[in-house]
C-alpha cells in the first residue's frame, strides 16, 4: 500500500486508478477484518454458558424441617444456596447495625423477604469458597453469621461482610414464597 | 560461511542426499556439534537441558494418560482411579506425570535463579529471557489446568479460587468468570475445556522453547563469569563436552525423580484430592501445589481483593521486567558484592513466602507474608535499579580462558592467545 501511494504521487496521469486501488485495498481489508472478527466471536462465544446451562431451573425448598437457629444448604444452578431460620436475637442483631459500620452497606430489610428466613447464595465473595455457619456447631465467626475457611472473611446474621478480604455481602438469589412453608428459588 | 554449499561434509550418501535438499544435518552439526560454548560452565548450566527433558517426559506420559482419562465431571475422578488401579502401568504413568510437574518446576526455578545470579537476562539476551518468562507463565497455566483434571476436592476448589481471581476485575469480572466456567460455577463445561487446553498448551510451550533456544543460539550462552568469549580459547565445541556433561546431569536428576516416583509418590500431593469433588463442601484449608505457594502468600498478604490479585500477577510481571530494572553493566553476581547479598536474600524470601503460603493466614504469618511481599517487590523495583548506581563492582577478568586456566604452565598459552584476541 505504501508502494501504491508512492507511485500515485509520482505518476500524474493515473490518479483515478490509484484512488480506486486504494479503495479496493481498504474495502477488501475491512471485509476481511469484519469476517475474521465474526469467526473469532463465534469461537469466543462458544465458551459462554450453553442454552441448557442457561435454562433457568427453579427449585422448591420445604422450610418445615428447618428448626430455629439452623440453616440448610441446597443447590441451585450449580451454586450452593443457604436457607437459615434465624433466631429472634440474630434478627435483632442484624437490624440494629449502623450502616456506617458495614463494608458493603445494606439494611437487613433489603436482604430479607419474610422473617425469619434468610436466603443467600453461599459463595464467599472473595474467591468463591463456601462459608461455614449453617450448623449451629460450626464456627460462625465474631458476628454469628458465617465464616469462610479459606481466607478468613466473616459475615453477620444478615450475610453482610464484616471482616476479611471479601469485598461484598453474600448475594441474595431471586426467590419467592409459594406457601408459608415453601420457598421457590430461581 | 560456505558450509551450506559443502555437501562433502557428510560421507554417508543418504545423509548427503538429504542435506543437499534440506540442510538439517548441517544445522544439527552447527548448533549442537561444533557450537562454540563457554568452557567454564558449572553444573547450574545443566538445568536448561533438564527442563527440556521434563517437557518431553510430561508430553509423552500426558498423551498416554489422555488415552485413558475421561474429561467429564461425573466420570473423571473414577477414570483417574482406574488409571492407577486397572490400566497396565497406569500407576507409573500417573505418578511420573503428577510428580513430573513438581520436578519440572523445581528445575525451572533453579534455571531462573541461575539466570538471575549470573545476569543472563542482560543485554543482548533480553529477548531470550522474555521467551523464558513466557514459558514459565505458560507452565503455570498448564499446571493449574492439569491439577483440575483428577476432579478431587483440591482440584475443584483450587479451580474455583483461581478462576475467581477474575471476579476482582471491575465491571467485566463477572462476565469473564462466567465465560471461563461456561456456566455459573466450576462444573462439567469447565472441566471439559480445561482438559482441551491442558492438552494444547504443552505444544505451545514447545514452540516457545524453540524460540528460546533459537535466541540462545544467536547470542550464545552466558557463563559464570558473565563476560563474552573473546577467542577460541574461551570456548569448547558443544559436542562432546556439554552433551556429556548434560547427560551426566540428566542421569543424576532422573535418579532423584525416580526415588520420588517409586518411594514417595504421594508426598507432594494433597490428601484432599483423593476425595471426589463436592461443590457443597469447601475443604478446611485450600492450598495450592508447592510451586505456587509464594504467589499465594503474596495474594493473601493484602486485605483488599483487587489489590491482592494485582500484586500476585505483578509478582510474575517483575520477572519479565528484570532486564530493564537492573541498571548494572556487570552481569555475574561474582563481581557484584552487594547484589550477591540481595540475591541470596531474595532466594530466602521466596522460600519464606512459600512457607507463609502453606500456613493459615493468622498471627505471625500475616506479618511475615507482608514483610516477604515488601522485600519481593523491593528487590525488583528498588534494589535492582539503584544498586547499579551505588555498587562498586569488582574488576572483571580479561578473558574466560585467563580466569579459568590461570597462570602456571598454561600461562604461555594465554599469552599466545592475545594476538588472536586483537585480531
Amino acid at each position: 500500500m505504501v508502494d501504491a501511494t508512492h507511485q500515485g504521487a509520482e505518476s500524474t496521469g493515473h490518479g483515478d486508478g490509484q484512488t480506486r486501488r486504494e479503495f479496493l485495498y481498504l474495502a477488501a481489508g475491512a471485509i476481511g477484518a469484519v469476517g475474521s472478527a465474526g469467526v473469532a466471536w463465534t469461537l469466543v462465544d462458544s465458551m459462554n454458558p450453553a442454552t441448557d446451562t442457561l435454562a433457568l431451573s427453579t427449585i422448591d425448598v420445604n422450610l418445615a424441617p428447618i428448626v430455629e437457629g439452623m440453616g440448610i444448604v441446597t443447590m441451585w444452578q450449580g451454586k450452593p444456596v443457604f436457607v437459615r431460620h434465624r433466631t429472634a436475637q440474630e434478627i435483632t442483631e442484624a437490624q440494629s447495625v449502623k450502616l456506617s459500620e458495614l463494608t458493603d452497606p445494606a439494611t437487613d430489610e433489603s436482604r430479607v423477604k419474610k422473617s425469619p428466613w434468610l436466603v443467600l447464595i453461599g459463595i464467599c465473595t472473595h474467591l468463591g469458597c463456601i462459608p461455614l455457619g449453617n450448623k449451629p456447631s460450626d464456627d460462625r465467626g465474631d458476628w454469628g453469621g458465617y465464616r469462610c475457611p479459606c481466607h478468613g472473611s466473616q459475615y453477620d446474621t444478615s450475610g453482610r461482610v464484616r471482616r476479611g478480604p471479601a469485598p461484598l455481602n453474600l448475594a441474595v438469589p431471586p426467590y419467592n414464597f409459594t406457601s408459608d412453608t415453601t420457598v421457590r428459588i430461581g | 560461511m560456505a558450509h551450506t554449499k559443502a555437501p562433502s561434509a557428510f560421507k554417508n550418501p543418504l545423509i548427503r542426499w538429504v542435506d543437499d535438499r534440506l540442510p538439517i544435518f548441517t544445522m544439527i552439526s552447527k548448533e549442537y556439534g561444533v557450537f562454540p560454548t563457554p568452557r567454564n560452565f558449572n553444573y547450574l548450566w545443566n538445568f536448561g537441558a533438564l527442563a527440556l527433558v521434563m517437557l518431553v517426559i510430561m508430553i509423552i506420559t500426558g498423551v498416554f494418560l489422555a488415552m485413558q482419562y475421561t474429561p467429564n465431571a461425573d466420570l473423571a475422578f473414577d477414570s483417574v482411579d482406574r488409571i492407577t488401579r486397572d490400566v497396565n502401568g497406569g500407576w507409573l504413568l500417573r505418578t511420573l506425570h503428577s510428580n513430573g510437574s513438581s520436578m519440572f518446576f523445581l528445575v525451572v526455578y533453579i534455571h531462573i535463579f541461575r539466570g538471575m545470579y549470573y545476569g543472563s537476562y542482560k543485554r543482548p539476551r533480553e529477548l531470550l529471557w522474555l521467551f523464558g518468562a513466557v514459558i514459565y507463565l505458560l507452565m503455570m497455566a498448564t499446571a493449574f489446568l492439569g491439577y483440575t483434571l483428577p476432579w478431587g476436592q483440591m482440584s475443584f476448589w483450587g479451580a474455583t479460587v483461581i478462576t475467581n481471581f477474575f471476579t476482582a476485575l471491575p465491571i467485566v469480572g463477572k462476565a469473564i468468570t462466567t465465560w471461563l466456567w461456561g456456566g455459573f460455577a466450576v462444573a462439567n463445561p469447565t472441566l471439559n475445556r480445561f482438559f482441551a487446553l491442558h492438552y494444547l498448551l504443552p505444544f505451545v510451550i514447545a514452540a516457545v522453547v524453540f524460540l528460546h533456544v533459537w535466541a540462545l543460539h544467536v547470542t550464545g550462552s552466558n557463563n559464570p563469569l558473565g563476560i563474552e568469549p573473546k577467542s577460541d580459547k574461551d570456548t569448547l565445541p558443544f559436542h562432546p563436552y556439554y552433551t556429556m556433561k548434560d547427560m551426566f546431569g540428566v542421569s543424576v536428576f532422573l535418579l532423584i525423580y525416580a526415588v520420588i516416583v517409586f518411594y514417595v509418590p504421594d508426598y507432594l500431593g494433597d490428601p484432599d484430592n483423593y476425595v471426589k469433588a463436592n461443590p457443597l463442601v469447601t475443604p478446611s484449608s485450600i492450598e495450592p501445589e508447592w510451586y505456587f505457594l509464594p504467589f499465594y502468600a503474596i495474594l493473601r498478604s493484602v486485605p483488599n481483593k483487587l489489590l491482592g490479585v494485582i500484586l500476585m500477577f505483578g509478582a510474575v510481571v517483575m520477572i519479565f521486567l528484570m532486564p530493564w530494572l537492573d541498571t548494572s553493566k556487570v552481569r555475574s553476581a561474582k563481581f557484584r558484592p552487594w547484589y550477591q547479598w540481595c540475591f541470596w536474600f531474595f532466594v530466602f524470601d521466596s522460600l519464606l513466602l512459600g512457607l507463609v503460603g502453606s500456613q493459615h493466614p493468622e498471627g505471625i504469618w500475616i506479618l511475615l507474608g507482608r514483610v516477604g511481599t515488601l522485600y519481593y517487590f523491593g528487590f525488583f523495583l528498588v534494589l535492582l535499579p539503584f544498586l547499579g548506581w551505588f555498587e562498586k563492582t569488582l574488576p572483571l577478568p580479561a578473558s574466560i580462558a585467563e580466569s579459568v586456566l590461570g597462570g602456571g604452565k598454561l600461562a604461555g598459552s594465554t599469552v599466545a592467545a592475545k594476538p588472536m584476541e586483537k585480531a
